[in-house]
């Protein structure tokens, strides 16, 4: 870290231990800098107190989502949780995300996430797209370019519910992938069926929509409104709407979406 | 050295773990590290709701039968009535509002909105955010089996619940002639509430789903492009559906309170009478 | 779980990449895809990897906005940029293939913004002759990654993740896999592969101030150079103009150059828009002469217009728009917290939120400042190193046998500077280029079994920092080489400085072989800093001697007591190899460019 004016300490109670002792907070003092953030506090401590504090980081950007903790018990990335926007009369108090098993001080196990997002059809375009580029408007892909913002900080696992405090009886994919699922299925090139494997599988049914995913996304993904309930209600339209649902059976396909889409770009039916 | 394990093994695999993490959390309800008041929201969010509970229900059940204040004077009629239907086998005990309150009340009930909300502040599921829940419904299988399953019809509310709608327009623009001509803060009470219900209702996540949200290309046909420019509307009035859903909701009891204390003769209405 | 220190675990694959970022991805899919097992070793948890910090877009000219682009041009801007030293196989490769690897991206499922007729959009980008960057919005990076790492998952290679490779295995002069261990546990684990590939990135972590992550330490350069391959051009290392300079947790921070291409201006603490006084003679024509000229230009590309305004003087090269911030700030001209002052808050801020969403955020949460209101201060910042392993343009093959290398640290391709967006084509191109060749090459050969006395080694070397008691700090022998580099092999370079810095170098080198650790080996990155360290040591050694042999300036490469460009080093590139415990310097023949193709550069 830079060398620099140092003004006074500020007390952060990090952390630390295996899932065999167990663990305890334990006490630092740190000069605090100007601008400071968890993470610039957290390297002081390994460079001059601690040099084995285990601690994952990449980027300290807010760009590729490693460095996520609890701080004060709020998941957040270390990164760009400033220390001058924590109250000054407490200690602050990093723990690791709480939701994952723990490896060591600060690092946890996330190897559930990628196991769970190996499960997701992966994009699949229409078998006659055509040859030379692709053509589509902005329009056609703004809701997935949100989608696509995501940085995996799985902050927002980490602080549903449903994967922290419930056991749960069939698996349930988790904010983070409903919003990745959401990106494939609203593309307007996929043609790919997820709804089926979101209702079983991915136990979208677990969500009950409380949104603590939406408040702690640090890319600002509007996770609930934009991905979940845009994705619930294509699974109500395939298994709980009975009109629909009657359409299907009657003329054997979706009412809208789904494989009979048409292709971005190519002359449409109207002509347009 | 020994060698001791030789695999092209995959990794992330699939595997049969468990479905959930398995993590280190605190369980229990309230149980968190967090150091804020994260009690307040909930807090406030419960009283606002029960406050609201209770009035209604004692202004549509009981007020008329038990305490005969009506919910109509003065060719204004209360909105927890509108439209208006008295059959004849319907005894006196019984508040004609049972026969149209269950619209509105089905379709706030199945709003993601207010679900967000009771299951914050009444069910603890969770309490708040990185706050543990009460460890009795850590099994249970919340959206995905009955009765939590029937949110899913939010969408037939949402029909039905323009049906009052129409009529709260009605009554709240007949009250300006049905009298004869007038001009009275009872109907601009009445017209601001049916805006207030129609900005709800227009900014309801399944609407925005049926009008848009079911397309994966917006530009592929000349309805898809008019679809997709409502859809640009409603969302719009999506990401304020909770302050439609709260601003509705008070507004809804006030315009009431206001015919009822007209009819109970605390109030006389200011009117400019042509 | 720990296991007895004696034991170690055994993965065999046909071609395993080393990297998990654009590069190594790019090259995994495609040794995949020709029939080889793949094995994917990254240090980070996958999808982490440096790419996703690249920002404002990949190079490619498909000519959708400026229709008379094609790979000419961009192969003579190539050329141009890099001062014409760049491998020029690799420049007509880069830019002829580029425009397939992108195409290729959105087929598997990347969503680029887009022209009105709803084709790719591109932006401007400094040294660009004509708008070429394909983005989504200030955040191309991450969606290369994104698209390559579900690309990846779902074609079934195997990723081993958050393991850190600390040395290749060698029969001969031959490379038959790598060693390392699990971070998580911090036990031994083998790899034996036909063929490897080398895409680890740069070395950024060996300055002070850099936009790098902790991941760039040099690893990749300092494999191949232990196992014997040649790395060329080290000397230049590329400073980015615009970094964060406050607050100073921040600085370094990468500011895209995307914010000039979208009509950013410099200015100094006088008000005064310096980047007319620094434009090349050569290449002034290609740039407009007035700051109405320059805001026309920005105007016809808010609009989606051509124009015959020229583009402004701010998208010269990188090296050279660093130097100048770097002179005006030495002059007494910077910034409060000692940089310069980039202006994009003339433009309406609904635009810059829309095209420069990321950087608004950047600056909002990390230095509370709204670029929409006022200025951003910047600086140089360490970015990119041109220099690495000398591959062979076709098969990214380098001069060891069977080991590879593409993305960043192989060297060749940009020559003396890279232009911005060339980094991320240059991943896809050399990208699948090495997985191709690794594949082909794995397909000839036999698997061969590391000796044992290889293996014992590499587990003395893992165990060697518990048991010194020296008292040296990982932390600290890492600032002090950050400090050296730094202040001795900087933006400007004079040969006593890197005399100096080649002697602490050395004096660090010692202080390294004694290091000491603490802790468990179970995630301790105090134990994993000592391995990047020697990474690190390695790499900047071949920079400071590499900078100290080249007796002229090109480029990135400034040298205050040889200002100028010397006809006879235009023909050479620098060469670093290993002999013995010394580090050999030594220069080799620029390949010969086809007369066709000098014809693309001077007509």
């Amino acid at each position: 870290m830079p060398v620099g004016r140092t003004h006074r300490l500020r007390h952060l109670r990090v952390f630390r231990g295996t899932p065999e002792d167990g663990g305890e907070l334990v006490e630092y003092s740190v000069p605090v800098q100007e601008g400071m953030v968890v993470l610039d506090a957290l390297h002081w401590i390994q460079a001059n107190r601690a040099p084995d504090l285990a601690v994952r980081w990449n980027c300290k950007a807010a760009k590729c989502g490693s460095c996520s903790a609890e701080v004060n018990g709020r998941p957040t990335l270390t990164c760009k949780t400033r220390l001058s926007d924590l109250p000054e009369d407490i200690p602050v108090q990093v723990e690791p995300m709480r939701t994952f098993p723990l490896v060591r001080d600060l690092v946890t196990d996330v190897s559930w996430n990628y196991e769970v997002n190996r499960r997701i059809t992966p994009f699949t375009p229409p078998e006659d797209a055509p040859e030379e580029a692709w053509r589509w408007q902005q329009e056609d892909i703004e809701r997935v370019q949100e989608f696509r913002k995501c940085i995996e900080c799985f902050l927002c696992q980490d602080i549903c519910h449903v994967l922290r405090n419930h056991e749960t009886r069939n698996p349930f994919m988790g904010p983070r992938f409903l919003v990745r699922a959401a990106g494939l299925e609203l593309h307007p090139m996929d043609r790919a069926d997820r709804t089926p494997y979101l209702r079983d599988g991915g136990g979208i049914g677990y969500c009950n929509i409380t949104k603590c995913c939406t408040e702690v996304c640090p890319e600002h993904i509007k996770i609930t409104d934009n991905a979940i309930i845009p994705l619930k209600e294509r699974v109500a339209d395939t298994y709980y709407d009975p009109v629909q649902v009657a359409w299907r059976k009657l003329f054997g396909r979706r009412s809208e979406g789904g494989s009979g889409q048409p292709i971005p770009g190519q002359p449409s039916a109207d002509g347009s | 050295m020994a060698e001791i394990h030789t695999s092209p093994d995959t990794l992330p695999a699939v595997s049969t773990r468990m479905h959930t993490p398995g993590g280190t959390a605190l369980q229990g309800l309230g149980r968190t590290s967090r150091r804020d008041f994260w009690w307040l929201q909930p807090g406030i969010v419960a009283a606002g709701f029960g406050a609201f509970i209770v009035y209604s229900l004692f202004s549509a059940l009981v007020w008329q039968p038990m305490f005969h204040v009506p919910y109509e004077v003065d060719g204004y009629l209360s909105p927890f009535f509108s439209p208006l239907i008295q059959p004849n086998w319907l005894p006196w005990w019984i508040s004609p509002a049972v026969l149209i309150l269950w619209i509105p009340l089905g379709f706030r009930t199945t709003c993601y909105y207010y679900r967000k909300a009771y299951y914050r502040s009444y069910f603890a599921d969770p309490p708040a955010c990185a706050v543990g829940e009460p460890t009795i419904h850590r099994r249970y299988a919340m959206e995905r089996a009955f009765p939590f399953i029937l949110q899913n019809i939010h969408r037939y509310f949402l029909y039905l619940a323009f049906i009052p709608l129409l009529f709260l327009w009605i009554d709240a623009l007949y009250s300006f002639v049905n009298t004869g001509p007038r001009f009275g803060l009872g109907g601009l009470v009445l017209l601001v509430n049916a805006g207030l219900l129609t900005g709800y209702s227009f900014s309801c996540h399944s609407l925005r789903h049926i009008v848009g949200g079911r397309l994966d290309c917006f530009s592929c046909s000349s309805l898809a492009r008019v679809r997709y420019r409502a859809w640009q509307r409603l969302t719009g009035l999506n990401q304020d559906h909770m302050l439609w859903a709260w601003v509705s909701l008070v507004s809804v009891a006030l315009a009431d309170l206001y015919v009822r204390l007209l009819a109970w003769g605390v109030l006389v209405d200011p009117a400019i009478r042509l | 779980m720990s296991r007895a220190r004696d034991q170690y675990e055994t993965h065999a694959h046909d071609v395993l990449v080393i990297g998990a970022g654009g590069a190594g991805l790019r090259a995994a899919i495609e040794a995949q895809a020709a029939g080889a097992s793949v094995g994917l070793v990254c240090k980070s948890l996958l999808g982490k990897a440096h790419t996703v910090m690249a920002e404002g877009g990949v190079a490619a000219a498909l000519a959708n906005v400026a229709t008379d682009d094609s790979w000419r041009t961009h192969f003579r801007d190539t050329m141009l940029g890099g001062k014409m030293l760049n491998n020029w196989r690799m420049a007509q490769i880069h830019a002829q293939e580029a425009p397939d690897r992108v195409r290729e991206l959105e087929r598997w499922g990347a969503v680029f913004d887009r022209t009105r007729d709803g084709r790719i959009l591109q932006r401007p980008f400094g040294g660009h002759s004509h708008p070429r960057l394909a983005h989504v919005g200030d955040r191309t990076g991450l969606e290369m990654i994104r698209t390559l790492q579900d690309r990846a998952v779902a074609s079934g290679l195997a990723v081993y993740m958050e393991c850190t490779i600390t040395r290749l295995l060698t029969d001969g002069d031959r490379v038959i896999g790598a060693i390392g261990y699990w971070r998580t546990t911090g036990d031994m684990v083998v790899f034996r592969a036909k063929a490897v590939v080398l895409a680890t990135g740069g070395i950024g972590r060996a300055y002070q101030v850099t936009s790098n992550s902790w991941e760039y330490s040099g690893d990749g350069h300092a494999l191949a150079y232990e196992a014997g391959a040649e790395l060329i051009d080290m000397e230049f290392v590329q400073f980015h103009p615009t970094g964060m300079v406050w607050p100073p947790g921040v600085r370094g921070l990468l500011v895209t150059e995307a914010v000039r291409g979208e009509g950013g201006i410099l200015r100094n603490n006088e008000n005064d828009r310096f980047m007319w006084r620094y434009l090349p003679d050569e290449r002034r024509h290609e740039y407009a002469e007035t700051d109405s000229e320059a805001s026309r230009w920005v105007e016809a590309l808010r609009e989606g217009r051509q124009t015959d305004a020229r583009q402004p003087p701010e998208l010269s090269t990188r090296d050279n728009v660093s130097r100048a911030i770097y002179t005006e700030v030495r002059e007494g001209r910077g910034s409060e917290h000692g940089g310069v002052y980039l202006d994009i808050s003339y433009l309406p801020p609904e635009l810059v939120r829309r095209k420069l969403p990321s950087m608004y955020e950047q600056f909002r949460e990390l230095a509370g400042v709204d670029i929409t209101t006022g200025p951003m201060e910047i600086g140089p910042t360490c970015h990119y190193v041109m220099g690495g392993v000398r591959v062979d343009a076709e098969t990214g093959a380098s001069t060891r046998t069977g080991l590879f290398a593409a993305g960043e640290v192989a060297g060749g391709m940009h020559g003396a500077n890279r232009l911005g967006g060339n980094s991320l084509s240059d991943l896809l191109v050399f990208g699948q280029r090495a997985g191709v060749g690794a594949a082909a090459f794995a397909k000839e050969v036999a698997p061969d079994k590391p000796g044992s006395g290889e293996l014992a080694l590499a587990g003395t070397e893992l165990a060697a920092p518990f048991d010194h008691h020296s008292g040296t700090n990982p932390y600290r022998l890492h600032a002090e080489l950050q400090a050296t580099m730094q202040s001795l092999v900087g933006i400007f370079r004079t040969a006593e400085d890197l005399e100096t810095a080649i002697e602490r170098l050395g004096e660090l080198r010692a202080k390294w072989a004694t290091i000491e650790v603490s802790g468990p080996r179970a995630y301790n990155p105090g134990w994993n800093l000592t391995f990047e360290l020697k990474n690190m040591l390695i790499c900047s050694e071949a920079v400071a001697r590499s900078a100290l042999q080249r007796t002229e300036s090109r480029g990135a490469h400034s040298r205050i007591d040889h200002p100028d460009p010397d006809p006879a080093w235009a023909k050479r590139n620098s060469v670093v190899s290993r002999d013995g415990d010394q580090m050999r310097v030594g220069h080799s023949r620029l390949p010969e460019m086809p007369a066709e193709l000098r014809e693309l550069i001077t007509p």
